[in-house]
This record gives structure tokens, C-alpha cells and sequence, in this order.
């Protein structure tokens, strides 16, 4: 749900507060065509029941699953879009039913966190590297040089090699 | 009778682990070596005591002692005998002990090396070792009991425990509760112990890393040492969490085989951090860099490690309050921080003598790449932890909302999911960058390298994959652009690490005169940990090919057919033919379809998707009838039928495209596995030798 799904969640919930109706109210009016299982599942592929932990509502094998997958048929053929048929979900059990949680308030952490830290990082490292654009002028000569040709490159396999069966 | 004697043995081993603690504190602190002799004995003695207690809850298991609560809460009558064996590992108290007893093994093989070269190293291993026996030993002695009973007051209630309470009677259930019905699966029976013997074999580089820093031995001798067990323990967590996988696509019948369950991502957590110490080991060895990061790492790895261990049975990633309730969550917690404070300050105080040898000399050096390829995987290690523990915290930050009614809408206390959408929108570009490493990584040069010599090394390999990719783009017509830059990516490390191999044999056979083939093979046999590790790559090449074929063209369709009827998805159609419903006499109901499958018209064989319900946990188990091949798998799951009739049924069908490519490349991956970890001849008595040698000659 991106900033858009906050105003309809408030459009909803002010609708609701209105009527004062327990069931919501469509915008549009009922389609009347009757979804496919494949239109079903492409919205409940997204969504989580509170119960069965960690398995995807399309998927989930239980009666009350099932139930729900019947709410979400019911709801197409109302005429109702997929923002509308999680935002209901929603409204009554709460973020958990969506497959990755909203983005607002708190839930902002969770996108924000890691890029955070990990951007920290990616400084870090990119200042130690960066130093080294400048040519290093240490004593150290470089101890393997690259190779320049295929006689080279097997002088120093040689060499490796030798160096594993002493030191290894 | 013998749950007193597994409890017994159990009490002894921690009692065991505390002298061998104590006697190897004071023998390396007085400088005794006859007491850290003592302590190695007493190690030595926890492995044959608590295979009793081990063994104590198998016998329990198998006689089907269901007065015994652990007994009765993973086993019933139905049940056959290897089940109930391996019924060990299927609760926390059972696993708990399973853990520890794998523990021991370890640390007995440890403590029966060769320890001349390395005395002042053995006290603080054992130390070490047994700290962390003792910790699991102390959980299962005060609060995940596996021997804990029935007992029947004269009330009639029933309580658990250890010893008979006063005026109570022994209580022997009628029968078990049973395994978890999703658990009865060969994949799912290896997987844990797979997973647990990566996790403990990890104690062993820790231990010794720590002894390194008691002792100011600081050298890479630690790493030298504990190289291969860290080897060996990645190739068990890697074998576990493959194994994890081909179960949840066998049984789960969600058409997938990593669903980004916390548990699942918990498991892998210490595999996010034992994967990039492997890398960086190697440059700690050649360059004599990276000293205080390996350290680092290590103890990342461990924490990390016992944090998994908790995670993956305690079942605190439901709820919070799972947490809470139980003495172990905080127990836990406790033991992780005051190791870590411990590690880290022995760390701080070593630091200075830890300094680098060497110096990161160029941008291009394969250390500059190692240590981006740590970045990366330290960076989903972080995505991991964050998605792991979100929902967590979102839910305890509740608290912050009840206290102060101002910020209420924020700190809702609301419990959110984290789903794979999180996480492979999250990790997708940093696998990708891992993978481009993978590619150029083992061009580049230790030491220095330059964009030049790089480039000079590249270009061929990446010609050869851009060729590849247009053979994709025109013969399969893949359009998909994510995809031809992953292909791409899997194509350029597959040429990379083909031709490191083949120009390494050209290069012996010319010198040499030798035959290709026994130059290939002389050469793996003399540095397996490069051409171990180059085999591993390309098994996880295949393994992303698999990969890459099932999250980017995974296609499902879902329908209800009468009889006869047919649905068709891609070149695939299945009619239903039948459905039979019965009862089996291990307590299951068996509702199964026979389907009769076509591709392009043509029959190539029926497939039995079926739903098995398990009577005594009430649980249902969807087993899909896959159609396996190279080229795709046809995977179709019964979803819902009429129970009367059985004239209809809904069945969901998946085409899983290069899936098997993935199952093919974790054996590949494996073996490579096996070639780097498999041991070498002491090298201490190389060095040996040669010194002897090179002083005759002087």
C-alpha cells in the first residue's frame, strides 16, 4: 500500500463511520461477472491469515482459508479492486494480512533500516578503496605480479602450487 | 527407570563440563599442565554420557513410554519405529539435547588431536567448548526437561514433573499426540541434524579464534587450524539448508522451495556470515590482512549461530509473547550478550597486536574483491536480521504507544508481516553483485591488479557469455530483462570458471607433457580449497539458473474439473480422470486424484496429487504429482473436492521452468564441497619435513 492506500483507508474508514454500516460500501457498481480461481488467487497470493503462520492465502490448505478466498471471490463480483479488497482485510485483522507491511509510520523502518546500515557500509568501504586509487608507496613490492602471458601465468600456478605444499 | 537414568547422565555431563571448566581455567592460569589434562578428560568423558542420555529418550521413544510428556508430545502409536527414532530431534527438549550431544562429538574429536604444536591453544578451546555445553545442558536440565512425566494428583488433575511429587501417582496417556504430520519426510528428517551439525561445528573456529586472543597467539596459526572445520561445518549448513528446501517443495504445496519463512531465514543467518569468513580466511592467509574483520566475523558467526539455533524451535517468531513466557528466550539472550561483550573486549584488548602485515594495495586486488563480497554478504545478513526481528519489534514497540498516547499511531503495537516480497525485492540486486564478483574475483590478482590486467582477463570470458546470451535471446526467445542480466551474470562465471580451469590444465600439460585430464585432475588434488571452491561456483551458478527459472517464469493456473475434463497451462494439459478417498491404518484420510498429463498433445504419464489429513493433529497435508525434467517441472496440487460425489475437484498447477537445475546444482555445489574440505596430509609435518631438508642441504 503506497501513500495512495492511506486516503482510501481513510476514505473508508470514513465512509464506514458515516453509515455507520458494518459491511462496506462499493463505489462501484457490481460487475456481475464471476472471477476467475487465477483472479482470486492473484489477490490472496499477497495476503496472510492470521492464523496460519507464514503460509500465503492462495496456497493455504485450511477451511478458513478457504472462507477467505470465498470473501475475496464475493468481493470481485461486487465490482471491488484489489487496493479495496486488502484494505478491507486489513481494517478488520490488522497489517499482518498484507504479504510485506505498509508503508507508513512505523513500517517505514523496515524499507529505510538495512539501506541505512548497509549504505554505512558501502562508505566505509568505499573510503578504504578509494585510498588506494593513489599509488602505494610502500617499500612492499607487489608480491604477485599479473600475469603478462601464458609463461607467466604458469611460472606463478607453479609457484602457488609449490607454496601450498610447504605451507600448507 | 530409564528416563532417570538419561536425566541422570544429563546432570552429570554439566557437572562434568563445570570441573573440566574450572580444572582448565586454573591449569592454564597457574600454568598446570596436569590439570588442563584433567580438563581434557573430562571433555572427553560429556560425549559418552550424554550419548546415554541421547540414547535414554530414543529408548523412551521407541517403547512408546508416553507417561514421558516429550514421549507423548511427538509420538503416538501409529507412528513407525524410524519416525519415532528420529522423533529425537522433532521438539525443543529432544533437540535441545540432540545439540548438545553433537557438541560433544565435536569437541571430543577436537580434544583427541594432536595438540603438541598448539598447547596453549587447548585450555581455552575446552574452555570455550564446554562454556557452551554447559550453557545447552543448563536448559535442559532446568527447563526443556525431555524426561519430564505425567503425574496424576489425587484430584485428578495431571502435572508434569522429573520426580514423583508427593501423593501423586504415575499417569500413562492412552497414546501421543504424534510427530507434526508436515515432518514425516525424508528431507525433513536429515534437515535438522544436517543444520545443527553446521551450527555446532561453528563452536570449533570460535573457540579456537577466543584462544587466539587469551593467549596473544595471534598469528593466522587459529585459522590454519580450524580451516577445515569451518569448511565442514558450511557443508553441513549448506547440505541442511538444501535439504530444507527440496522438503518444502515436496510437501508444502506451495509450488516453491524457499518461502522466506523467518525460520527458514533464521537457519540461514549463520551461513550469511560463514560464507564471507571462508573468503576472507584465505586472504588473512595469503596477505596477513583482514585480522581484526576475520576476528569479527567469527564471533559474528557464532552468536549468529546460537541466535538460529533458538530461533528455529523456539517459536518466538510467532509471537513476542512467546518470548516472554518462557525462561529460555531471556536465557538465551543473556548467554549471546555476555559472550558477545566477552569476545569483543578480549578482541579490544588484542587489537594493537593484530595489526596487518600487509596493506590493501590496489582497488582491483582479489582482497579488494574478497572484501566487497564480505560487504555483500554482510548486507543481507542485515536485510535478514531486520525482516527476521521486524514484526517482532513492531509488535513490542506497542509498549512505546501505551506509555505515551501522543505517539499511539505510530507505535501501534500492530504485528505486520514480512513476506518474500520484502526480501527478494530486498537482496535480488546484492545476489546479483555477488554473483558479477564471483565472475571477475578469481580473474583478478592477489596483491595488485589493475583495471588493465583485469580487463585483459575479462573480456574473453564476457564475450563468450554475451554470445551465450544471444543464443538465449534469439533461440528461446527470452525478452525479459532482469533475466538476460542474470543469465548474463551465470553465463560470464560459468565461462570464467571453465576457462580458470582449463588454462590452468593447459598450462601443467604443456609444462609437464602430461595428458589433459591427468593435468586437471593433479591440480585439484593439490590446491582443493581453489578448485573445490571454483567447482562450488559453479554449482551455485546452476543452482541461480534454477533459480532464476522459477521466480522469473514460474507460471500457475487454478481450475474445478468434472470427470474427463482437461485444463491447460503452456504446452501442458491434464485431464482428471479419478478420485478415491480412504482411510489408511496409520491413522491418515487419503484423498487422491489420478490426473493423466499431456504435453503438446502427447500423454507422458498420470500424476497422484493428493491431500492427505492426519486424524490425530487435525492436520491437512497437500502432496503435489510433479512431472520432473531438465527442462521444467509440471507440479500440480489437489486443492478442494466434492466429498460425496467426488465428481469435482479444484486442482492448482504450476510450471516451474529450470527448477531442477537448482537440484542439480546443490549436488554439484556439494561435491565441490567435498573436494575443498576433504583432508589433506598434516601439514605440519610438511613444514617439517621441508625445513629438515632445506637444513640438510644448507
Amino acid at each position: 500500500m503506497k501513500g495512495r492506500g492511506w486516503v482510501l483507508l481513510a476514505v473508508i474508514g470514513l465512509a464506514l463511520a458515516l453509515t455507520g454500516a458494518a459491511g462496506a460500501q462499493t463505489t462501484e457498481p457490481p460487475s456481475g461477472q464471476p472471477p476467475t480461481e487465477d483472479e482470486v488467487n492473484a489477490i490472496a497470493k499477497n495476503m496472510y491469515c492470521p492464523v496460519c503462520e507464514n503460509v500465503p492465502l492462495d496456497v493455504c490448505p485450511t477451511l478458513a482459508c478457504q472462507q477467505w478466498r470465498d470473501q475475496i471471490r464475493e468481493k470481485l463480483i461486487e465490482g471491488w479492486t484489489e487496493e479495496q479488497i486488502h484494505d478491507y482485510f486489513v481494517l478488520q485483522y490488522g497489517d499482518r494480512v498484507l504479504a510485506a507491511p505498509p508503508r507508513s509510520g512505523l513500517n517505514w523502518l523496515i524499507y529505510i533500516g538495512p539501506w541505512v546500515l548497509i549504505a554505512a557500509g558501502a562508505i566505509m568501504l568505499a573510503r578504504l578503496l578509494w585510498r588506494l586509487r593513489a599509488p602505494a608507496a610502500g617499500p612492499e613490492p607487489p608480491p604477485q605480479p599479473p600475469a603478462n602471458g601464458p609463461d607467466d601465468y604458469r611460472a606463478r600456478l607453479e609457484a602457488e602450487l609449490k607454496r601450498r605444499d610447504l605451507k600448507d | 527407570m530409564i528416563a532417570n537414568v538419561g536425566y541422570g547422565a544429563l546432570v552429570i555431563t554439566l557437572l562434568t563440563a563445570l570441573y573440566g571448566i574450572g580444572a582448565a581455567l586454573y591449569g592454564a592460569l597457574r600454568g598446570r599442565p596436569r590439570w588442563v589434562d584433567s580438563a581434557r578428560n573430562a571433555m572427553l568423558l560429556t560425549f559418552p554420557l550424554l550419548t546415554i542420555s541421547a540414547l535414554s529418550i530414543t529408548a523412551l521413544l521407541v517403547a512408546n513410554a508416553f507417561e514421558v510428556s516429550y514421549v507423548q508430545a511427538v509420538t503416538s502409536r501409529s507412528m513407525p519405529t524410524y519416525l519415532r527414532i528420529t522423533a529425537l530431534w522433532g521438539g525443543q527438549p529432544g533437540s535441545l539435547v540432540f545439540w548438545s550431544w553433537l557438541m560433544a562429538l565435536f569437541a571430543t574429536a577436537v580434544t583427541l588431536r594432536d595438540w603438541r604444536r598448539d598447547r596453549e591453544f587447548l585450555p581455552w578451546v575446552i574452555v570455550v567448548s564446554l562454556v557452551t555445553l554447559a550453557f545447552f545442558l543448563i536448559l535442559s536440565i532446568g527447563f526443556e526437561n525431555p524426561f519430564q512425566r505425567y503425574w496424576a494428583t489425587p484430584s485428578g488433575a495431571v502435572i508434569t514433573a522429573m520426580f514423583q511429587p508427593q501423593g501423586t501417582t504415575l499417569f500413562v496417556p492412552p497414546d501421543g499426540r504424534g510427530l507434526n504430520p508436515l515432518l514425516r519426510h525424508p528431507g525433513m528428517i536429515i534437515h535438522p541434524p544436517m543444520l545443527y551439525l553446521g551450527f555446532v561445528s561453528l563452536v570449533i573456529p570460535y573457540a579456537f579464534a577466543m584462544a587466539a586472543l587469551v593467549t596473544g597467539r595471534t598469528d593466522d596459526r587459529w585459522l590454519r587450524l580450524t580451516r577445515r572445520w569451518t569448511l565442514w561445518a558450511w557443508v553441513f549448513l549448506s547440505l541442511g539448508l538444501i535439504l530444507g528446501g527440496r522438503w518444502a517443495y515436496d510437501v508444502l504445496g506451495w509450488g516453491g522451495y524457499w518461502g522466506w519463512d523467518p525460520v527458514e531465514v533464521a537457519a540461514l543467518l549463520p551461513w550469511l556470515t560463514a560464507t564471507p569468513f571462508l573468503h576472507s580466511a584465505m586472504i588473512q592467509e595469503k596477505r596477513g590482512i583482514f585480522k581484526h574483520w576475520n576476528m569479527l566475523l567469527v564471533i559474528l558467526t557464532f552468536e549468529v549461530m546460537i541466535w538460529a539455533t533458538f530461533l528455529t524451535r523456539s517459536g518466538v517468531l510467532s509471537s513476542v509473547h512467546a518470548f516472554a513466557q518462557s525462561a529460555i528466550g531471556p536465557l538465551f539472550f543473556a548467554f549471546i550478550i555476555i559472550t558477545t561483550v566477552l569476545s569483543l573486549g578480549l578482541l579490544i584488548k588484542r587489537w594493537p597486536e593484530l595489526k596487518s602485515e600487509g596493506e590493501l594495495r590496489s582497488l582491483l586486488s582479489r582482497e579488494s574483491l574478497f572484501l566487497i563480497n564480505n560487504l555483500l554478504f554482510i548486507a543481507i545478513l542485515i536485510v535478514c536480521i531486520w525482516g527476521v526481528f521486524f514484526p517482532i519489534f513492531t509488535e513490542a514497540a506497542g509498549v512505546i504507544g501505551q506509555i505515551f498516547p501522543g505517539v499511539a499511531h505510530i507505535f501501534t503495537g500492530q504485528k505486520v508481516t514480512v513476506g518474500p516480497i520484502f526480501y527478494e525485492s530486498a537482496t535480488g540486486p546484492l545476489w546479483a553483485a555477488l554473483l558479477f564478483l564471483m565472475g571477475i574475483a578469481p580473474l583478478s590478482a592477489w596483491g595488485s591488479s589493475t583495471a588493465r590486467t583485469l580487463g585483459r582477463a575479462v573480456w574473453k570470458p564476457a564475450l563468450v557469455a554475451t554470445l551465450a546470451l544471444g543464443a538465449v535471446f534469439v533461440v528461446a526467445g527470452v525478452r525479459n530483462g532482469v533475466a538476460l542480466l542474470a543469465l548474463w551474470l551465470c553465463m560470464f562465471v560459468t565461462a570464467v570458471t571453465l576457462y580458470e580451469f582449463y588454462r590452468a590444465a593447459m598450462a601443467r600439460s604443456r609444462a609437464h607433457g602430461m595428458n589433459m585430464l591427468v593435468a586437471l585432475w593433479q591440480l585439484a588434488g593439490r590446491n582443493r580449497r581453489r578448485y573445490g571452491g571454483y567447482i562450488i561456483h559453479l554449482g551455485v551458478v546452476l543452482m541461480a539458473v534454477g533459480i532464476i527459472g522459477i521466480e522469473l517464469f514460474q507460471t500457475e493456473t487454478q481450475a474445478s474439473l468434472a470427470l474427463g475434463e482437461s485444463v491447460t497451462l503452456g504446452r501442458y494439459t491434464a485431464r482428471y480422470d479419478s478420485l478415491a478417498e480412504f482411510d489408511t491404518n496409520d491413522n491418515r484420510n487419503v484423498a487422491r486424484a489420478v490426473i493423466t498429463l499431456f504435453k503438446d498433445g502427447v500423454p507422458v504419464g498420470e500424476l497422484y496429487p493428493r491431500r492427505d489429513y492426519f486424524y490425530e493433529s487435525e492436520q491437512p497435508m497437500t502432496i503435489p504429482g510433479v512431472r520432473s525434467s531438465i527442462e521444467d517441472d509440471f507440479y500440480i496440487l489437489l486443492i478442494n473436492w466434492q466429498p460425496i460425489s467426488t465428481q469435482t475437484a479444484t486442482f492448482k498447477l504450476y510450471h516451474n521452468p529450470l527448477v531442477n537445475w537448482l537440484w542439480f546444482g546443490a549436488a554439484i555445489f556439494l561435491l565441490g564441497t567435498f573436494v575443498a574440505a576433504w583432508p589433506e596430509k598434516e601439514p605440519d609435518a610438511v613444514i617439517e619435513t621441508r625445513a629438515r631438508r632445506a637444513a640438510v642441504q644448507a
